[in-house]
C-alpha cells in the first residue's frame, strides 16, 4: 500500500474512531469539550495532534467499563493488564476486534517465519494477560499447530519441546534464558530441539540478549510488541531481517512525543510512543501515552513491508533517568553490564547529588563469572566497566561490586533506580 | 604438589568477616591460614581450610561468591634472608608471584609461605630443582 493510500484510509478510520468515541464514552466527550475540539474539527492527519491524550490514570479512573465504546451484549471477550500498581485496567472486544486482532498476530508471526507447518509453543500464562490468547489466535489463523502449554515448569516445558517437535517457541526473552539455562544444567543440547523460531515479546531486550539467546537456543529470534491497553500483541512485529518492529499502521497511528513538553517530535527522533487506535469497537483508545521510548524509521525495509518500524523500546519515559543533562537509560547500562559478564547482570543504579553535581553509582552483584582470585584483576574489570559506561553514556559512573542477593527484590524483580536527588 | 584454596568476595562492611568464619566455624570447618586484600570497597578473603570441598559447598549455600584456586606451599627457612634466598630462586627462574602469605604453623623448624603464581608448573620446577621443599596439599590441610 502506499504512503498516500495508507494515510487516506488513516483518516478516514481516524475521523470515525473519533466520532464515535464523542458519541459513546463520556471520559472523550470531556476530555474534547475541554480542549475545544469536535469530531469535525478533525480534517487531516496533522490535526490528530489537536486531540487531548489518553493515560493509564483515564483507564484507572473509569475502572472497570468506563471507556467502552459499545454495550456489553457486543462484547465478547475482556482482558485486563496486569495492574502493578492499584487497579488493573480492563479492555473489551468484539467479535470483529477479536477478528482484526487475529489477523494482525498472524501478521506479525508470519513476518516472523512461522508457517503453516510450524508447530508453536506457547508459553505465556492463558488467563486475564493477552499474551497467549493472542499468539494462540494468531497461530491458529496461520494453519500452524498450537500447543497451548501456558507457563511454569521448564522441565516440562522442555520435555515437549523435545517430543511434540515444537518449532516456534513464544515467551519473554528472559524466560527463554531460563529454558536455556536448564537445558544446560540438564545437559541438553539444542539441537535435540526442533526449534526454527523465538517470538519474544512482553519487556524490553537488548540486541546482547537477542544472539546469546540465538546461539543458545539455534533458532532466529524476533521481537514483537503490543500493550493490552491498546491491543495486545499484534501492534507491531519484527519481520527476519531484525531490523525493528513493523507497526500496523493500518489499524494504529504512532506518534513520538517529548514526554517532558508534549510535543510531537520529527520522523526519527527518540521519544515516547503514542498510539491511537483507529479500528476497534469496543475500546478505541486514543493518543494514548504508553511510556515506552522508541524511535520510529520510515525508510524502506528490505523485507519489502512499507509499514514503518519501530526500534525496541529502549526504556520507560517514566524510568529514563537525567543525570548531568544527559539522557541515560537503564537498559543503556545493562547492555554494558551483560557484554562484560557473559551472563544476567544484578544490578541497581544509586543517583545522588554531592553540591550541584549530579552522581551515578551502579551497585553490581557479584557473581562467579566476575570474580577474580586476583586482586589486580578484579580492579582492572570494575576499570574497564567505568570506561565502557562512559562512553556509552557519556556520563561518568562509579562501578561499586556487591555481594549476591545484596540488592532488594519486589517479587523477583529488583528496583533497578534509587534516584535520591531532592526533586 | 599444589594446595587448594578457596577466595571469598567480601563487601567491605561490618560484620562480614564474622559471618565468612562463623559459616565455617559451624560446619566444622577449621582455618589454617588466610590473608585478605582489600580495597575501600570490597575485600577478596583467601583462605586454606582443612576440609576445602566442604568449605565451597557450605559458603555457596549461604549466598557468597567463592572460588577455588591452586596455590603452593613452600617451605622457607626461618632465619634471616631465608625469605630472600627463596625470591631469588623464584626471580632466576623468570616466574612471577602473584600474591603471598604466611602460614601459622612451621613445618620442622622452617616456616610455610603460600604461594600464587602466573605459572605454577615453572615455579615448581625451578624451586624444586634448586632445593626447596614444596609441600603436598594432604600435609598442609592437615598440619
Amino acid at each position: 500500500m502506499s504512503r498516500a493510500a495508507l494515510e487516506q484510509l488513516q483518516l478516514l478510520r481516524l475521523q470515525q474512531t473519533v466520532e464515535r468515541v464523542q458519541q459513546k464514552v463520556p471520559c472523550y466527550q470531556e476530555k474534547f469539550a475541554r480542549a475545544q475540539i469536535k469530531p469535525g474539527d478533525i480534517q487531516s492527519l496533522d490535526d490528530l495532534r489537536r486531540l487531548p491524550f489518553t493515560t493509564k490514570e483515564d483507564l484507572r479512573q473509569n475502572y472497570p467499563y468506563g471507556m467502552f465504546a459499545v454495550p456489553m451484549r457486543d462484547v465478547v471477550r475482556i482482558h485486563s493488564s496486569s495492574g502493578t500498581t492499584g487497579k488493573p485496567t480492563v479492555v473489551g472486544y468484539t467479535r470483529n476486534d477479536i477478528r482484526m486482532w487475529t489477523q494482525m498476530v498472524a501478521r506479525f508471526m508470519t513476518a516472523a517465519g512461522v508457517d503453516i507447518n510450524d508447530i508453536v509453543h506457547i508459553t505465556f500464562g492463558y488467563g486475564l494477560f493477552t499474551g497467549a490468547f493472542g499468539l494462540h489466535y494468531g497461530g491458529e489463523e496461520i494453519g500452524s499447530s498450537v500447543i497451548p502449554i501456558s507457563s511454569g515448569n521448564t522441565d516440562k516445558q522442555i520435555m515437549i519441546m523435545q517430543d511434540y517437535r515444537s518449532t516456534a517457541l513464544v515467551c519473554t526473552p528472559s524466560y527463554a534464558l531460563t529454558i536455556a539455562d536448564r537445558m544446560e544444567q540438564k545437559g541438553i543440547s539444542p539441537k535435540s530441539l526442533a526449534l526454527k523460531y523465538g517470538l519474544f515479546g512482553g519487556e524490553p531486550w537488548s540486541d546482547e540478549m537477542r544472539r546469546e539467546i540465538e546461539q543458545r537456543l539455534g533458532l532466529l529470534a524476533t521481537d514483537n510488541y503490543g500493550l493490552s491497553e491498546v491491543m495486545g500483541p499484534g501492534i507491531a512485529g519484527e519481520c527476519q531481517f531484525q531490523q525493528g518492529m513493523h507497526l500496523f499502521e493500518d489499524h494504529f497511528i504512532p506518534e513520538i512525543i517529548d514526554p517532558d513538553t508534549e510535543e510531537v517530535l520529527p520522523p526519527g527522533a527518540v521519544g515516547e510512543l503514542v498510539l491511537s487506535s483507529i479500528s476497534k469497537e469496543a475500546f478505541p483508545i486514543l493518543r494514548y501515552r504508553t511510556r515506552d521510548i522508541t524511535r520510529l524509521d520510515y525508510t524502506p525495509c528490505a523485507c519489502g513491508r512499507t509499514h514503518v518500524r519501530m526500534m525496541k523500546t529502549m526504556g520507560r519515559s517514566d524510568d529514563m533517568l537525567i543525570i548531568k543533562g544527559v539522557n541515560v537509560f537503564p537498559t543503556q547500562i545493562e547492555e554494558v553490564l551483560f557484554q562484560a559478564e557473559g551472563c544476567e547482570p544484578h544490578y541497581q543504579l544509586i543517583v545522588d547529588r554531592e553540591g550541584s553535581m549530579d552522581t551515578l553509582e551502579i551497585q553490581v552483584e557479584v557473581n562467579e563469572c566476575i570474580f577474580f582470585d586476583e586482586m589486580r584483576k578484579q580492579r582492572e574489570f570494575v576499570d574497564q566497566l567505568q570506561k565502557k559506561i562512559m562512553s556509552v553514556l557519556g556520563v561518568g559512573a562509579k562501578v561499586k561490586l556487591v555481594e549476591p542477593s545484596s540488592i532488594t527484590r519486589h517479587e523477583g524483580k529488583a528496583q533497578r533506580v534509587i534516584d535520591r536527588r531532592k526533586r | 604438589m599444589k594446595v587448594e584454596q578457596i577466595s571469598i568476595f567480601i563487601e567491605n562492611k561490618s560484620g562480614r568477616l564474622a559471618d565468612v568464619t562463623q559459616t565455617l566455624g559451624d560446619s566444622g570447618i577449621n582455618i589454617r591460614a588466610l590473608s585478605l586484600a582489600d580495597t575501600s570497597d570490597f575485600g577478596i578473603l583467601r583462605l586454606i581450610v582443612d576440609k576445602s570441598n566442604q568449605a565451597e559447598k557450605t559458603l555457596k549455600e549461604h549466598g557468597f561468591t567463592v572460588s577455588k584456586t591452586e596455590v603452593i606451599a613452600v617451605e622457607v627457612p626461618d632465619r634471616p634472608a631465608g625469605m630472600a634466598s627463596i625470591l631469588k630462586i623464584l626471580d632466576s627462574g623468570q616466574v612471577n608471584v602473584e600474591y603471598m602469605y604466611a602460614f601459622v604453623e612451621r613445618c620442622g623448624g622452617n616456616a610455610v609461605i603460600i604461594f600464587r603464581f602466573d605459572d605454577p608448573e615453572a615455579a615448581i620446577e625451578v624451586l624444586t630443582r634448586n632445593g626447596v621443599h614444596v609441600l603436598e596439599g594432604k600435609q598442609v590441610y592437615n598440619m
